[in-house]
């Protein structure tokens, strides 16, 4: 597939990473509901049936365990099964699999056998989906040793990354945030490039604040940036891109210049990775904070029906205030 | 009510086989495979887990071993599915398979290692590519059928003999919906694979009719589209015949096939479990009557082919294995705490060292 000129979208970059590894690795099998003659519910995968036939890219019955499971049974036989959920709230039969054997499999043969597994899912709310349809749990699987979890944020870090967590020796839990499945086209040469994992990308520069954001959330979190800008603050904005392991260390480098820091996610916050985030630059970094790290997130409610959700994803307004409550802090000396 | 306008009538057989009976006369004719070294052989190795287990056991009770499940009164299914096996083919046990896993060829050592607590135990030396044992119940089933998905995509790729995945498991497991999502799965795909289901009667405290309403276990397959037949689990000759012809069907492409292999679990459930809080006294002792180790050498002593000198021996050189086993066990060095993060992730991330430092220098303040 030829990059048009005005480029591709972050789902024809999935698509595109997904055909040059079936292409170039023949242990690759791509499999899942739905998968095959109809490409996907977001046409992820498709053409890549046609292309590459049916013993290759496979549709399954419906049985997520299932699919969750024989990912693991293919890779300990040196297989690359790239495996896909249909939404990410419907991973939750699989998770047995997932944290009980994928991420252990390594070291309880002590390297004997391995689990070089991707297994993808759309994630995330905003497209007015059916309940359960808008997950973003991603926390929940950040806490599994052994896993990695990776979440691009634009058509080129989708291709690369996928590219990446698809050579990668280890299981890779890939989410693709499905709200900006199709927000932007961007160039993407089909090159087979791999971007690093375990890397932040450092999307945006400034001295003034770091936000720090993930998948859809990037959106936003630039939109803010931008609009901070025109008020004469400039803020770095850091992807962390892969959420699990953490390179919390760019995200330190930038403390070093700004002292103030805002995390941004949809998930929940309770428990969510933006406390994980608050937790270790606290450690680190301690005495390098000029004001509390603030945290903008999704509230620890059932993510409601469409006519709510844009109500509980924060918004560019949300950033702002969170970015302002960062801004305007100064410690009380206590005299 | 509404007359159902077309009816569709279903009917099924499940057929039961043996060739021993409970005294260890041959029902029938025995098959070809069941030469007396064959038989001799299978003598020998269901003793050996026999003997490992007990020692498992004891080792357990002076606290040298934590929680076994020990495989008492099953020896012949283990035994008899794992001889089934070419070397090629891949093994994916639930944790009761000593005597399963030492056919495997499994060094009695890795065996005590794993229950010892020690990893090293499941990096199995002589099948290297056979699953590491299960403990949560039913997931070596999905793994299995995955497997046997990568044994024929293998077999398309390279045009070698098919191989076949096996998976065992309990009777408890086929309640799980891992269980009828791998044999549906394997029906669609016809994925070359085996279940075996050991039905020793019993899932921890739950008797088998408090298991399932079906009448057999085998019939479960049914539905999945997938042949299915019972076998006498105490006849070490029967349940060979039924793996065989089942990995002889799907080696020829025609898909995967259940295995029932009728059982009691003579033991506790582990050595955590105290079976006569929740079982009679005198069902335990109706089935010691038709135990598979006794059963078969009722046989062999009946064709003249074993008799108490040949056992004596017998006797000897199992002790002198374990005491070698034992001795090779005792003396590994102990593993580098490191090791929790060696094989974490094929290469530690950064993110990691930390963590990984911190570690090593307490094992180091401890050395010191
Ligand atoms: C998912 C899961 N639930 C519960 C357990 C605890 N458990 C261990 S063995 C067992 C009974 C299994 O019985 P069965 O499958 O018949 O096998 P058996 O132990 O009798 O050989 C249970 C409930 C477990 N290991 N995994």
């Amino acid at each position: 597939m030829a990059a048009q000129d005005n480029g591709i979208t972050l789902v024809e970059a999935v698509t595109q990473a997904l055909a040059f590894e079936l292409k170039n690795d023949p242990q690759v099998v791509v499999f899942g509901q739905d998968i095959g003659a109809n490409g996907g519910v977001f046409r992820a995968t498709d053409g890549l049936q046609k292309t590459y036939g049916a013993d290759r890219v496979l549709d399954t019955p419906l049985a997520e365990t299932m699919i969750a499971g024989i990912a693991v049974g293919m890779a300990t036989q040196g297989l690359r099964p790239i495996a896909e959920f249909q939404f990410m709230g419907f991973i939750y039969p699989g998770l047995d699999h997932i944290l009980s054997h994928a991420a252990r499999m390594r070291n309880r043969t002590r390297g004997r056998l391995s689990c070089p597994i991707v297994y993808r899912a759309p994630y995330g709310g905003g497209i007015h989906a059916p309940e359960h349809h808008s997950e973003s749990t991603e926390a929940m699987f950040t806490h599994i040793p052994g896993l990695r979890v990776v979440v691009p944020s634009s058509p080129a870090r989708a291709y690369g990354l996928l590219l990446a967590a698809i050579r990668d020796p280890d299981p890779v839990l890939f989410l693709e945030p499905k709200r900006i499945y199709r927000a932007a086209k961007q160039p993407v040469p089909d090159d087979g490039e791999a971007l690093p994992l375990d890397r932040a990308f450092v999307l945006r520069e400034g001295a003034d604040l770091t936000l720090v954001a993930w998948g859809a959330s990037i959106k936003e979190t630039l939109a803010a940036a931008e609009q901070l800008s025109r008020e004469g603050i400039e803020a770095d904005v850091i992807d962390p891109a892969t959420l699990k392991p953490l390179d919390i260390h760019t995200i330190i480098d930038s403390l070093e210049k700004t002292r103030r820091c805002v995390i941004v996610h949809e998930a929940a916050r309770f428990g969510g990775l933006g406390a994980e985030i608050a937790a270790q630059i606290q450690e680190y970094a301690f005495d390098l904070l000029d004001a509390p790290v603030q945290r903008v997130t999704g509230y620890d409610a059932v993510m409601p029906y469409y006519q709510l959700e844009n109500a509980y994803l924060p918004g560019v307004e949300r950033i702002l205030a969170g970015a302002r409550a960062a801004l305007e802090y100064v410690r009380d000396s206590g005299e | 009510m509404h007359k159902p306008r077309l009816q569709l009538q279903a009917s099924f057989d499940i057929a039961y086989l043996q060739y021993l009976d409970k005294q260890g006369q041959a029902t029938q004719p025995l098959p070809d495979f069941a030469t007396p070294d064959w038989l001799s052989h299978c003598h020998r190795q269901m003793q050996l887990a026999r003997l490992v287990d007990d020692r498992a056991v004891k080792l357990q009770r002076t606290g040298r071993l934590g929680t076994y499940p020990s495989t008492l009164g099953q020896e012949a299914i283990g035994v008899a599915t794992a001889n089934a096996l070419m070397a090629e083919d891949v093994y994916c046990p639930y944790y009761r398979e000593t005597g399963a896993l030492l056919e495997r060829g499994v060094e009695i050592e890795e065996i005590l290692a794993i229950w010892g607590g020690d990893e090293r135990g499941q990096n199995f030396q002589h099948a290297p590519k056979d699953l590491p044992i299960c403990v949560p119940i039913a997931t070596q089933m999905l793994h299995a059928a995955g497997v046997a998905f990568a044994l024929k995509y293998r077999h398309q790729q390279n045009n070698q003999p098919l191989q076949v995945a096996v998976a065992s498991s309990g009777e408890g497991a086929t309640s799980k919906g891992d269980f009828y999502e791998a044999m549906n799965l394997a029906g669609v795909w016809k994925l070359p694979m085996v279940f075996v289901v050991n039905n020793n009667q019993w899932a921890i405290s739950v008797p088998r009719n408090a298991q399932t309403a079906t009448q057999t276990i085998a019939q479960k397959a049914i539905a999945a589209g997938i042949p299915a037949l019972q076998v006498d689990g105490n006849d070490v000759v029967a349940v060979a015949w039924a793996v065989r012809d089942a990995m002889e069907r799907a080696r020829r492409g025609e898909g995967a096939a259940l295995v029932e292999a009728m059982s009691y679990r003579l033991c506790d459930h582990t050595t955590a479990d105290d079976a006569s809080r929740y079982r009679s006294a005198s069902e335990l002792e109706q089935a010691w009557q038709w135990e598979p180790v006794k059963r078969l050498d009722n046989y062999l002593r009946a064709q003249g082919l074993w008799s108490d000198a040949k056992q004596q021996d017998l006797d000897r050189e199992l002790a002198q294995v374990m005491e070698v086993a034992l001795t090779n066990w005792e003396s590994r060095a102990p593993e580098p705490v490191t090791a929790m993060f060696d094989h974490l992730y094929a290469r530690l991330p950064e993110g990691l060292y930390e963590q990984y430092d911190q570690l090593r220098d307490e094992q180091q303040g401890v050395a010191e």
